[in-house]
């Protein structure tokens, strides 16, 4: 294990699941969080949860932000994060964005997604919520 | 008693605009270091006739009815005939959407609008793995004729116009629906509605698609030679703005690529040898309504006249029928808020004004509780209610245009006319939208775009109320429409015994008949009315559709 000096920077997933085409907001918060100096790595729209764990672990990263907008936010979120733990890559911080209520939020971080932002959310506040939860440092 | 001296200022009147500008306005104070539309646009303190711009009544406004149509499409607008409320609906299964209908039709309603869910958007059966946990989720999940039956049951396709809100497998939708009515021998001559089938927005904004543009676009105007030539009262496209302004436009991308969109569609049309006074008169509209009052009147009134130069100037449209931009609207969804959600009802009521102030033709206004889920019931009625209120009692359908003249709003009409058709320009000048949307040129304005506003609303130079500004903490709780899992296990159940019933010799006929109109690019529209009749579905039909055309993959851009 090494230690290094400076913290290097966060490098996170924004991921849109299932086959809604709501990209504005993935977009959005992808560009805020590279202009804030993160490493984003964009999957581009309808990919199935499976691309989204292998691009995880392909790419290394250390979290993955997936942006749902079709209501199948209780079936894509548990999904991917059952998929993650089957590739031992279940140390990568799962949040989420999108129209989730509130009573599905609650449940959502019962099963382990970190954090869920809807909308409304000022980019410095997801931007802020990274660094204080999703460690870089070896 | 001596008389008091009049102070100096008293009765001062200036001699023009830049006088007054000069020498009044200027020793004041403004509230704020700059005033911008939602759309980054600045505005001016005032408009007088010295500064609203070259403007001449019969060139530019005409009269209502009249060519350029910028006071309306209709001579009596709306002391003829209201526009119709039209609120678009669908979740769950077909018999949940059918009760919504029915429910809507009874509180007043004056036609249909169908909201289909992801699977049917996408081409996917609900027995498809990539359809789980979307099934009837954000609209209503339609694969097969007796889908399309039950969900119009006991409704007279002939007496009411249904729209249709589906676009790579609108020939699909299509194929349903008159299927159906072929079924319930209704003639073709006498459905009336829309189908989205706007398949250059999808590429731009909404993101719903198959494959690739260029057979996209050949699907798209099948539907519309179809109905050029054999369902005349059908509005065969909705050539769409709203969810391009919802991705993040200004109010001058929404206009300046739904033209384009429009005239993209045109070009493949003639090229295909068809008459523009045949077919452009069933070309319709579909406008997002944001939160600029007057930007947003301003560009419905900009829409009609630059569609109307175009269709005349550019293709030699002889009548008038093929000039008129008629237009759809609907309260932009991406403007509400899930914060202090009653505050939505203000907010949709201000926007559905301003597009009745526009002369719309037909208009869907959000309920409140969009943001959150679909809508219940009792969101929808105060939804439809203030189409009502604004019809019946606030007074406005009483005049036509009745802003007509306003120094502001011809001036603003006029600015967003001219920098909507900059932009045509410049997609001209890249080969026409087919090649700008394959570049992603719209795409990439668009993500600009979205992200400046972003950054506005993050350092308040916009305001949204209850979210940057009067923020009140904890959520303010409303009721929301539960979808409950057990639909899609009912679709599923429902799309395997519809298929094990069918005839499998007609239906591997039906298949190959489809894949042979695609091979041989022939108009699939009537094959496929033929071929859904026997049984084949919606997921089929777009199977064929990756096997011939192709799949299209999102280039992922930011």
């Amino acid at each position: 294990m090494t230690t290094t000096e400076t913290k290097r920077p966060v490098r996170i997933l924004i991921a849109k699941a299932g086959l809604d085409g709501h990209d504005r907001g993935a977009k959005v918060i992808a560009r805020a969080l590279r202009d804030a100096g993160m490493e984003v790595i964009y999957t581009g729209l309808h990919q199935t949860t499976e691309a989204i764990v292998r691009a995880a672990i392909q790419e290394d990263v250390d979290c993955i932000g997936l942006s749902i907008l079709s209501g199948a936010h209780m079936t894509l979120f548990p999904d991917l994060l059952e998929k993650l733990k089957k590739e031992g890559a279940d140390d990568i911080i799962v949040f989420g964005g999108g129209i989730i209520p509130k009573d599905d939020i609650e449940q959502l971080k019962k099963l382990g997604v970190r954090e869920i932002f809807i909308p409304g959310t000022h980019t410095q506040d997801v931007i802020s919520w990274i660094n204080t939860n999703v460690p870089t440092q070896e | 008693m001596t008389k008091k001296k009049e102070p100096a200022q008293a009765f001062a009147k200036s001699a023009s605009y830049n006088q007054w500008r000069e020498g009044v306005y200027s020793t004041q104070r403004e509230r704020r270091h700059s005033f911008k539309s939602i759309s980054f646009r600045d505005q001016p303190e005032l408009v007088t006739a010295e500064n609203g711009g070259d403007f001449d009544y019969q060139r530019d406004l005409g009269y209502p009815g009249e060519y350029p149509f910028t006071r309306g499409v209709q001579p009596t607008m709306y002391r003829g005939r209201l526009w119709t409320m039209r609120q678009f609906a669908g979740f769950g299964t077909p018999q949940d959407t059918n009760r919504r209908f029915k429910y809507l039709l009874e509180h007043g309603q004056t036609g249909l609008s169908t909201a289909f869910d992801m699977p049917s958007l996408m081409g996917y059966d609900p027995d498809n793995a990539r359809s789980m946990g979307e099934v009837g989720r954000e609209g209503v999940s339609v694969s097969t004729i007796e889908d399309m039956d039950t969900l119009f049951g006991g409704i007279a396709l002939d007496q009411v116009t249904t729209s249709m809100t589906i676009n790579c497998t609108a020939t699909v939708a299509f194929a349903l629906y008159f299927a159906v009515a072929k079924r319930r021998n209704i003639s073709f001559d006498a459905l009336g509605g829309t189908i989205q089938n706007d398949m250059f927005k999808e590429f731009i904004a909404q993101k719903e698609w198959i494959s690739p543009p260029a057979p996209s676009v050949k699907l798209v105007c099948d539907v519309i030679e179809f109905c050029a030539s054999s369902a005349p009262k059908f509005n065969p496209v909705s050539i769409s703005g709203y969810h391009i302004r919802e991705a993040g436009a200004t109010a001058v991308q929404e206009l300046a690529f739904t033209i384009a969109d429009g005239l993209g569609y045109v070009e493949h049309c003639l090229g295909r040898g068809m008459n523009i006074d045949q077919f452009a008169p069933r070309l319709s509209f579909f406008f997002d309504v944001h939160n600029d009052f007057f930007e947003e009147i301003a560009k419905f009134r900009a829409a009609r006249r630059l569609w109307a130069r175009l269709m005349r100037d550019r293709y030699g449209a002889k009548t008038d029928a093929a000039c008129k931009l008629r237009t759809h609207a609907q309260t932009a969804g991406v403007s509400l808020t899930a914060q202090q959600p009653v505050n939505n009802v203000a907010r949709v009521a201000m926007q559905a004004l301003a597009a009745v102030l526009g002369g719309v033709q037909s208009l869907h206004t959000n309920s409140m509780d969009e943001t959150l889920s679909l809508p219940t019931e009792d969101a929808v009625r105060v939804a439809l209610r203030t189409q009502q209120i604004i019809a019946e009692e606030s007074g406005v359908t009483n005049v036509i245009d009745p802003l007509g003249g306003s120094y502001y709003i011809e001036r603003l009409t006029t600015e967003i006319e001219n920098e909507a058709l900059a932009y045509i320009h410049q997609i001209d000048a890249l080969g026409g939208m087919l090649k700008a949307v394959e570049i992603g040129f719209p795409q990439k304005e668009i993500a600009e775009a979205a992200y400046q506003f972003q950054l506005d609303i993050d350092a308040r130079e916009q305001t949204i109320v209850g979210v940057n500004k009067y923020q009140e903490g904890g959520e303010q709780d409303i009721p929301t429409l539960k979808i409950d899992h057990a639909v899609e296990c009912e679709q599923i159940e429902r799309v395997k015994a519809f298929k094990a019933r069918r005839d499998p010799a007609k239906h591997k006929q039906a298949l190959r008949d489809i894949e042979a109109a695609c091979r041989e690019d022939r108009n699939v529209v009537p094959i496929l009315i033929d071929a859904v009749s026997d049984g084949v579905t919606l997921g089929e039909v777009s199977d064929i559709y990756r096997d011939v055309f192709g799949v299209y993959t999102d280039p992922g851009m930011l």
